[in-house]
């Protein structure tokens, strides 16, 4: 009865499904054409320390990230896409690094991440991206527990976090005997970051035969460093190495000075790293020199893209290549791999990229990319750097490269 | 023996420091019943203030305070203006929020001004020291101490031997029945407040001197202002110096004798154990107003 009320009835919906039909395969058809001409900006999730503990590193990121992303739009983009960053704030805390990530996964729909600053807040961002199944490529967060996770979505572009002062131990233990220091302290901030690296290089040093004189963790929130640099004095090593960042280097800088203690040789996994900011913190040129830092990557590199880098930072920021601090080749290095291994995979599927970065080969400004089955890069070591007449020098391995200097041994006194 | 020795006289010295910082803090909560989270931040302005001075009018750190602790006190009752008096009702809950956000708002002006590179004040006497026996005692320390000793004398004097004080502590015992009297509490608060703010410039010099900084420091640093006034006994001037330099004397020599990772936690379990037998603190509340 209902359909011979309404004879139109059939024809009318059949003639609809046909045109939904049509539509939708037309809309089918023009997507994929949208597809390829797609002109809309690559999003890319950052979560950065640009307040709090690491916010000089995190700036400093925020400033490498910034360059790549500068340099490959103006290279035409990325699948002939423009790339956009959107950075959020963590303020350095390890609870607002997993908000921001999922925020940017969940909410801003971003189709990549980067990496947050420092091995500390690495750990719980591998993780959530591990979660969602994104890639997660890092530049500062090459300590052993990012890769003790059991992730394979994780991968540190600079070299393994670890292995940092071993060119230091290597540069020690090629001195002559009558040279060679005798005993030597150690101070470390209780880390991930810092603590492997004195570690490794407390184990190889008495591994040589130099002895412990004093061995001192500490809580990264320590802010009086009085009593830890007494001991230090009291143990009166013949060298001090320090698991540090610039802020509790300088308090010991600080008290050696005030306990006319002269150690032969002073090293910091970091502190000295950061240029003028070390120069001013520390009181100058004539206090910072003869101290040492390890470092994966120096100005004059001639690495893919670090002159042109190099340059982009001193007309974009300003200041001399003494005050490039080495997170922005560390948060460039990040854009580089990710661009060529999106470009090898000519999409943003994310399992593919993890595959791709598995087997891969890259480059970078701090030189060749290839990780290992945890996502740690192998293919870099570090090199040993001295403060020299006011500037930051290579100075071991030794190399035919006129920028390396010779390293002063034993450092001069504190003036 | 000597670094014990070594670590109690350094405790001393830098728990001198520390009790300035903290000072304005528990004056703040004896006076107006509100927590200051921004004291914190407000120390590392005043450091970041003493570093402007130097590094733009080559002026002594110790001559920068007579500059930086007067402005420090005009914007210490400027804030109080602004933030703290609007607050009518449930103002020791409501303190905390609004001081948390000063906080934040003087880090971020710091970060934009100074950006966030660690510096430390410099001058001849911060890595300078005099021999004495076996120890190298450091001048800026030395300093940092009698500059506490002073400071926290004149509050002393102005509380217990000037009308003010008097109006002050009138205040602080029962703000009602002061506004009953006369008393014209809201000044006096704004007053206090900006003593309070005042002394941070004093104390951010002395850490600044002895430590380096950069705009985030204020983290580490309010958490340890805390425990201090709370060891002490919130609102109370004696128990502030006598627990910060408690504090840094535990933790010098739990450091040098045990382990510097057991610094805080031994000097916070026998907070704990204090609280259990003294809840108000060493010189509570009650006590420290009846001084």
């Amino acid at each position: 009865m209902y359909g011979q009320s309404k004879p139109w009835r059939a024809p009318l919906i059949l003639l609809m499904t046909l045109s939904l039909t049509m539509a939708a395969l037309a809309a089918c058809g023009s997507s994929s054409t949208a597809g390829t001409a797609n002109t809309t900006p690559i999003k890319i999730g950052v979560s950065l320390s640009l307040t709090g503990d690491f916010s000089a590193d995190g700036i400093a990121f925020q400033q490498g990230y910034q360059l790549w992303a500068d340099a490959v739009n103006a290279s035409g983009g990325i699948l002939g896409r423009k790339v956009t960053l959107d950075i959020v704030n963590d303020a350095s805390s390890n609870t607002q690094v997993v908000t921001n990530y999922q925020k940017l996964i969940t909410v801003d729909h971003c189709d990549l991440l980067f990496g947050p600053f420092s091995t500390k807040l690495s750990i719980p961002a591998a993780s959530v991206a591990h979660r969602y199944g994104y890639a997660l490529v890092e530049g500062a967060g090459g300590g052993p527990t990012v890769f003790q996770q059991g992730l394979n979505n994780v991968f540190d572009v600079s070299l393994p976090v670890a292995n940092n002062l071993v060119s230091y131990t290597q540069w020690i233990l090629s001195l002559p005997p009558s040279e060679r220091p005798a005993t030597a302290s150690y101070a470390t901030q209780d880390d991930p970051f810092t603590q492997p690296q004195i570690d490794l290089a407390r184990s190889l040093l008495e591994a040589g035969g130099i002895k412990t004189a004093s061995y001192q963790v500490y809580p990264a929130e320590t802010t009086d460093f009085t009593p830890i640099a007494q001991k230090l004095l009291a143990a009166n090593g013949d060298i001090v190495i320090l698991g540090t960042l610039l802020q509790d280097f300088t308090a010991f800088a600080t008290a050696f000075k005030q306990q006319h203690y002269n150690p032969k040789s002073i090293v910091a996994t970091a502190g000295p790293d950061q240029g003028t900011a070390f120069l001013s913190a520390i009181g100058g040129t004539a206090d910072a020199e003869g101290i040492m830092v390890p470092n994966g990557w120096y100005p004059q590199q001639t690495t893919p893209g670090n002159q042109a880098m190099v340059s982009a930072y001193l007309a974009k920021y300003g200041g001399d290549i003494n005050s490039i601090s080495s997170d922005v080749p560390e948060a460039y290095s990040v854009g580089q791999v990710v661009q060529q291994v999106v470009t090898q995979v000519g999409s943003f599927d994310q399992a593919k990229i993890i595959a791709a970065l598995h087997s891969g080969s890259f480059t970078s400004v701090q030189g060749p990319v290839k990780f290992d089955s945890t996502g740690q890069n192998n293919s870099i070591a570090a090199f040993l750097f001295q403060w020299q007449g006011g500037n930051l020098v290579p100075v071991y391995p030794a190399s035919s490269d006129p920028t390396f200097k010779t390293p002063e041994y034993p450092r001069p006194n504190w003036p | 023996m000597n670094l014990i020795i070594d670590a109690v006289i350094t405790g001393v010295l830098t728990g001198g420091v520390y009790a300035l910082m903290a000072s304005g803090l528990t004056l703040i909560f004896g006076v107006m019943d509100i927590i200051n989270i921004a004291q914190g931040a407000l120390v590392i302005l005043g450091a970041y203030f003493s570093y402007a001075l130097e590094q733009h009018l080559h002026l002594d750190l110790f001559l920068g305070l007579l500059i930086s602790m007067p402005t420090m006190f005009l914007l210490g009752v400027l804030i109080h203006s602004l933030f703290i008096r609007p607050l009518k009702q449930d103002r020791t809950m409501l303190s905390i929020l609004v001081t948390f956000a000063i906080a934040l708002i003087i880090e971020g002006v710091l970060t934009i001004l100074f950006t966030t590179n660690t510096v430390q004040l410099q001058a001849p006497y911060v890595t300078q020291s005099i021999k004495i026996g076996d120890f190298y005692l450091s001048y800026i320390y030395l300093y940092g101490f009698v500059l506490s000793v002073v400071l926290l004398a004149a509050l002393y004097f102005l509380l217990y031997r000037t009308r003010f004080g008097q109006s002050l502590r009138a205040s602080m015992q029962n703000r009602t029945a002061a506004e009953l009297i006369g008393i014209d509490v809201n000044r006096i608060s704004a007053i206090t407040y900006g003593i309070g703010v005042a002394l941070t410039a004093a104390g951010g010099m002395a850490y600044g001197a002895t430590t380096a900084f950069f705009p985030g420091s204020s983290y580490d640093l309010i958490s340890r202002l805390l425990a201090i006034i709370i060891f002490g006994g919130m609102g109370s001037l004696s128990g502030a110096l006598i627990a910060a330099v408690g504090m840094l004397v535990i933790e010098d020599v739990t450091a040098v004798v045990w382990s510097p990772v057991w610094a805080s936690t031994v000097f916070f379990i026998l907070l704990v154990a204090i609280l259990i037998l003294r809840p108000q603190g060493l010189l509570g509340k009650l006590e420290g107003r009846k001084q």
